[in-house]
Parts: C-alpha cells; structure tokens; sequence
C-alpha cells in the first residue's frame, strides 16, 4: 500500500500547488535556520583536534595581581597568555615532545620584481613545532628548523591561497618575500587548513582565518615584533624601549606543549611549578600556585569559545523552527480538511481509519522530505553567507567541501530533525481527518 | 441479507437531540431489491449510513449477512464494508483527479489484491456498466449517467452482496435515469441485493418491495405526493409487516 499512498501523496500535492509550495516554504525555511545555526553551533563547540586531545596542552601560568584575579569571572583562571620572559623560560624544558610558542602579528607582504601591490597579511610568528604538532597539512616544501628559530633566520611558509594569488599556484619553495621590508625565503607552503575554531589562539576570535604568512619566533627580537592579538598587563610599568617590553608582566605570548603520556605531564606540570615557585623567591608571582594546563576541549570550554548568546541562538533557530511548523500544522489541517469529502469517498469504499491515518501520514512524509531537502539547501546557501560575513576563507576550509566536512554531523542531525519534526508535526492533521465520520461529506459531495 | 431490529440513532448538539431513526427494524433477504422512500428528513439517509456502516447506532442489533456489527472494530467494519457493500450514490462521488480506471480501482485497492486481479475486475466491472471504451477518461470527460454507470462500476468491482443505492438517479436525466434504473435490475437479476432510496415512484414501483420512512420510522401512512400512485403487491405487505406498531 505504500506505493498506493505515495501515488496519492503527489497527486494531493499536485492539486494545491499554491498551500503545497506554502508547506514547503515553511517547512524549509525552519530548517534553513536551524541548520545553519546548528552548524555554526557545531562548527564552535567542537574539537577540531580531536584525535590529539589527550597530548596537547595549552600553558597557563598564574603569576597576576595578587590583589585581583586575571578574571573576576573566573577567578580560578590563570590568564590566557604568557609573558615573554615567562614563555621563554618555560620553552626551554625538554620534557615535551613538542613545543610551541607564538603570537599574531601583521606585516606587508611583496615580491620584488611584481606588478602586485603590496598586501597587508595575517601572520603567525612562531617557533617550528607548530606544524607538526597541530598537523598543519602541507602543499610544498616544509618548515624550519631550530636554529632557524633562534637565528633567527629568513624563511618563511605561506599559505596555500597566497602562493596562488603570488606565484599563480606553482611550488614556490626557494622563492623570495618581502615582509615588513625584509626579505625572506619560502621553505614551505601550508595546504588548505582551517581549524574552526581556531583552538590555538582563543584571543582574536575563535572563527578568523588561519593566517597567510609564518616566520620564526626569532624575528621578535630581530624586528621589535608586537602582537597583533590582545597584550594585557596587570600593573603600570615603565615600559621604554623593546627590552623593557619584553621583560614585562604584559602577556602577549601562546604557548602549547605536546606531552605524550601521563608521566611527561606531570613532570611537566611539576616543572612549571617549580619555575613559578623559584619566581615567587624572585618576588612575583604573588598568587597562591596556579599553573594549569588545558586540553583542547577544555581550552576550548573555559575560554567561552561557545558562548550563552550562542546558546541563545541555537534556541531561538529552534523556536522559529516551531512556528513554521506550527504553520505547517494549520496548513496541513486546512488542506486536509479540504479534502476530507474525497477521504469521506474512500471511507466509504472500505479505507479503515488506519489506512487513512497512513495515507496522509505519507503525505507529510513526502512534503517533510522535500522540505527538509530544500531547508538543507538553503540552510547551505545561508551558511556561506554568513560565513563571508565572518571572513571565513572558504578556499581554506577546503571548497565547497568544507561544509560537508566540517558539518556532516549537523546536516545528519538536521535532516533527520527535519523529517521527524514534520513528520510528528503532521500526526494529528492525519489523525484528525481519519476521525471525521466518512458520512459527514458524502451528501455533500 | 440485512436484518436491523429496533435500531435508534440519536444526532446530538449542546441545544438540541435529532432522532434520525426510532426503534427501527427492517429485514432484508437475499436478492431483494428494496426502494426506500420517504419526505426529506425522515432517515432515510441515516439508515443507509447506518446499514452501510457508515455511522454507528445508539440502540438496537443489525446483523449483516449474518454477522452482528455493533461491536466491531473500525477496521473490522471497513473491512466488511470493502468487501459486501457496494455504494452509490446521488452525486456520483468520483474522485475528480483518478481517471475511471483508477476510480473503479479504490476499494479493490483497500482491499489488498494483486495487479492483475484487480485490472481483471475492473475491466470486467466497465464491461457491464459499458464503459470499456471510456477507462482512461477523467470523470469531468463523462456525461452525468456516463459518471453515475463508473460509480456503479466502482461498487460491482468488489463483488459486493449487497449493493446501497442513494437517490442514483438523482442527478440525472429522465432517459440516463432509465437507463441506470435498467442497469440496476439487471445487477439484482444477477444475484445482488439491492437497496435504493428515492424520491422518484416511477422507479420506486421497479423496486420488489417499498419501504417508507417517516420520522425515522418505517410508517404504514402513505403521504398524498402530486404524481405518487399507490404501491401495492407483496413486498410492500412485508415491509409493514417488519414495522413498530
């Protein structure tokens, strides 16, 4: 009989184009909203490094105002960041596998010789594990080394959409930059990447970009570098030249570290104890001992990364989503019922209530499919829309694949979200019509 | 065939109680073909959607081919309605967008059977009414009685035992109306029962028996009607004799 019902299901559709095609808005527009906000939601609260969760640490040292917290939110909190005296020192341990440290920065990018004007470009200053340790994919080349870091020397990894926009694409490895003035050799060039959300550096906004542009940690010193993300201090400092600045309480620096098992963290966590200890000796850190190391997910967690107003948002998509199948609701009834002389016919020819309950069940079925299908679509088409409002470079989170990829969960929440909630939301419109006695419209006919 | 003893049905509002039926009993037997007449109101309808197991009843037993219906279940009533009821009616009642084929083929479908049994009645069930040519016809493309003789189409697909006929040539002209009328016998000649509300005495008098209704009750008064003539004969004496004193 199900093909029976689905024969008729279309047919019905076919009859009121006009209430079919209001159904279907609704029903797509509902889920338009709530896919793209389920995704963005899913985009902001998962774990972009999963499989390495359990051996990547960030680094938080406490040594604040002892009068204040960093946070008076979270007064349990170490601040973000690390001061540059701090991350230096800390970086200096050899018990993690891998380690890094690094800020946001942003320099003027040309290449001699090219008719292209200079650009201004995101860039990450950084010590080499960066790569390896966040699994940066690589199209050409590789990175640099450690005496690079510490030369420092000039070299240089760009992304995969400035090489093309640069060098039209092709392996560009040996190739010279400028940046900020200074020349630079290319050794590697980073593939398509782009971690949502940015784990690594919760402080400029968990959806930026990945940067275009990667020098060594070194050059700090070398070009008198600042942050281009959040510098914070606790108190007033006499900050004259670059060594002051460097040598301040103003925290600027990421750090992350790669331990991989039980005994190297808390060897670790021991390590930077005693660093912090030896520094209270030296008259900072005033603050009871605070030192804490985060995994990605807990990173992700106490840095807010997925706000309340996100939540927020994620409920009111649902809500919406409610009344357009509300909506639904009333138009199923108000076409059914309109129909209800026809299933009166049926009735009478031995259609028992089941069968009718079915038979408009099926039609539900088929109008929450296309519904959904449609809802998804354009649930896709809002989805770029809004992740060009978010500077999301598309190319980097790998095309049009990236939606899938990233989203693959939502859009299989959201199909089956769509399909169960019209098909639920159809339940009584098909019950209530198999309830009208078939006598009722038989006269009327 | 059909045997109702003492049946009631009660239409209720917050205002008002309409008694459709009162203490109603009829009993109809194999092959018969029985006209139900009677003025506007009077039930007649009510008992045909009583008898077609349309609409349940208050009070009172109806048995079915021998099978009493009052306590069935809404599936097991659909179920006897697919499969020993034939209904037409007065205004045709096709489904507007299947064509005749398709519209014969709906009950044989709640029915459950397969393909080809299905198109072998159907296109033996167009056979009889004469509408082979027309199958693929959309009902909007038939006249009036072509219409009427698919809906009669659509009630002997089913092989039902007893065919409920309500006004069917109500609304169609004088010569479809013989026509139709002509049809009907022929079916009952065949072994079907038949019973037939109508206004029309002409065609009341074809009927074997006549039964009258009046405020829901089967009613020995015949009212006085501009072109009714008496009914006389055996059928008419034992359907007063099955009425409520």
């Amino acid at each position: 009989m199900f093909g029976y019902y689905l024969q008729l299901a279309l047919r019905n559709l076919r009859r009121n184009p006009g209430l079919t095609a209001l159904m279907i808005g609704a029903v797509a527009l509902g889920i338009a909203v709530c896919v793209m906000t389920l995704t963005m939601y899913h985009a902001m609260s998962g774990n972009p490094i999963w499989w390495k969760n359990d051996v990547l640490y960030a680094v938080t040292m406490d040594f604040w105002d002892p009068q204040q917290p960093n946070d008076d939110k979270k007064p349990e909190l170490p601040p973000t960041q690390l001061t540059y005296r701090d991350a230096m020192a800390v970086y200096r341990s050899d018990i993690p596998a891998r380690k890094v440290i690094m800020h946001k920065a942003v320099g003027i990018l040309s290449v001699d010789g090219q008719s292209a004007k200079p650009e201004r470009v995101t860039t990450r200053v950084t010590t080499k594990d960066f790569f390896q340790m966040f699994d940066v994919p690589m199209q050409y080349g590789g990175t640099w080394s450690d005496a690079a870091d510490s030369g420092p020397e000039p070299v240089m990894v760009i992304s995969r959409k400035m090489n093309e926009k640069l060098f039209g694409g092709v392996n560009s490895v040996g190739k010279r930059i400028r940046w900020n003035d200074n020349e630079f050799r290319i050794v590697g060039v980073r593939d398509n990447w782009l971690p949502l959300p940015a784990f690594y550096d919760v402080n400029n906004g968990s959806l930026e970009d990945a940067e275009d542009v990667y020098i060594p940690f070194g050059w700090n010193v070398a070009l008198e570098l600042q942050s281009a993300g959040n510098t914070n201090g606790w108190k007033p400092e006499d900050v004259k030249n670059y060594q002051d600045f460097l040598g301040s309480e103003m925290t600027w620096i990421q750090m992350w570290v790669e331990l991989p098992d039980r005994a190297a963290h808390d060897r670790f966590k021991a390590f930077i104890d005693n660093y912090a200890m030896e520094q209270k000796k030296a008259g900072r850190y005033q603050r009871p001992l605070n030192n804490r190391l985060f995994k990605p997910d807990e990173w992700l967690k106490v840095n807010d990364v997925v706000s309340n107003d996100d939540r927020i948002l994620v409920g009111l998509a649902f809500a919406f989503l409610a009344v357009c199948l509300l909506n639904t609701v009333g138009l199923l009834l108000a076409k059914f019922l309109n129909n209800a002389p026809l299933t009166g016919v049926r009735r009478a020819l031995g259609a028992s209530r089941r069968q009718v309950f079915m038979q408009h069940l099926v039609e539900v079925g088929v109008i929450s499919t296309i519904g959904a299908v449609l809802g998804l679509a354009l649930g896709g088409l809002l989805l770029m829309g809004l992740r060009a409002l978010y500077t999301f470079d598309v190319e980097d989170a790998g095309g049009t694949q990236a939606l899938a990829h990233v989203d693959m969960t939502s859009v299989v929440t959201a199909l089956a979200l769509a399909f169960f909630a019209t098909l639920a939301a159809g339940l009584y419109p098909a019950w209530r019509i198999g309830r009208i006695p078939p006598a009722t419209y038989l006269k009327a006919q | 065939m059909l045997e109702m003893h003492g049946i009631s049905k009660i239409y209720r509002t917050d205002l008002i109680e309409t008694h459709a039926l009162r203490n109603f009993s009829l009993k109809v037997g194999d092959g018969e073909f029985v006209a139900v007449t009677g003025p506007s109101g009077s039930g007649k309808t009510t008992f045909m959607n009583v008898a077609g197991l349309l609409e349940s009843f208050d009070t009172g037993t109806y048995k079915l081919d021998g099978q009493d219906v009052s306590r069935l279940s809404d599936e097991q009533r659909s179920r006897l309605r697919n499969e020993k009821i034939g209904f037409i009616f007065q205004s045709f009642n096709l489904i507007p967008d299947l064509d005749i084929f398709d519209n014969v083929d709906v009950p044989l479908r709640y029915r459950g059977l397969g393909s080809k049994d299905r198109e072998q009645r159907i296109k033996s069930a167009l056979e009889v009414v004469g509408l082979s040519a027309r199958m693929h016809h959309m009902p909007s493309q038939l006249s009036g009685g072509q219409q009427q003789r698919a809906a009669i189409a659509r009630a002997l697909a089913g092989d039902p035992r007893f065919l409920l006929a309500d006004e069917p040539t109500g609304n169609v002209d004088s010569l479809m109306a013989r026509q139709v009328m002509d049809l009907l016998e022929q079916i009952n000649e065949m072994g079907t029962t038949i019973i037939m509300v109508t206004h029309d005495p002409e065609l009341a008098r074809r009927a074997h028996r006549n039964v009258h209704i009046v405020d829901g009750q089967i009613s020995d008064f015949k009212p006085f009607e501009p072109h009714d003539e008496p009914l006389t004969g055996p059928a008419v004496g034992a359907a007063m004799a099955m009425a409520p004193a």
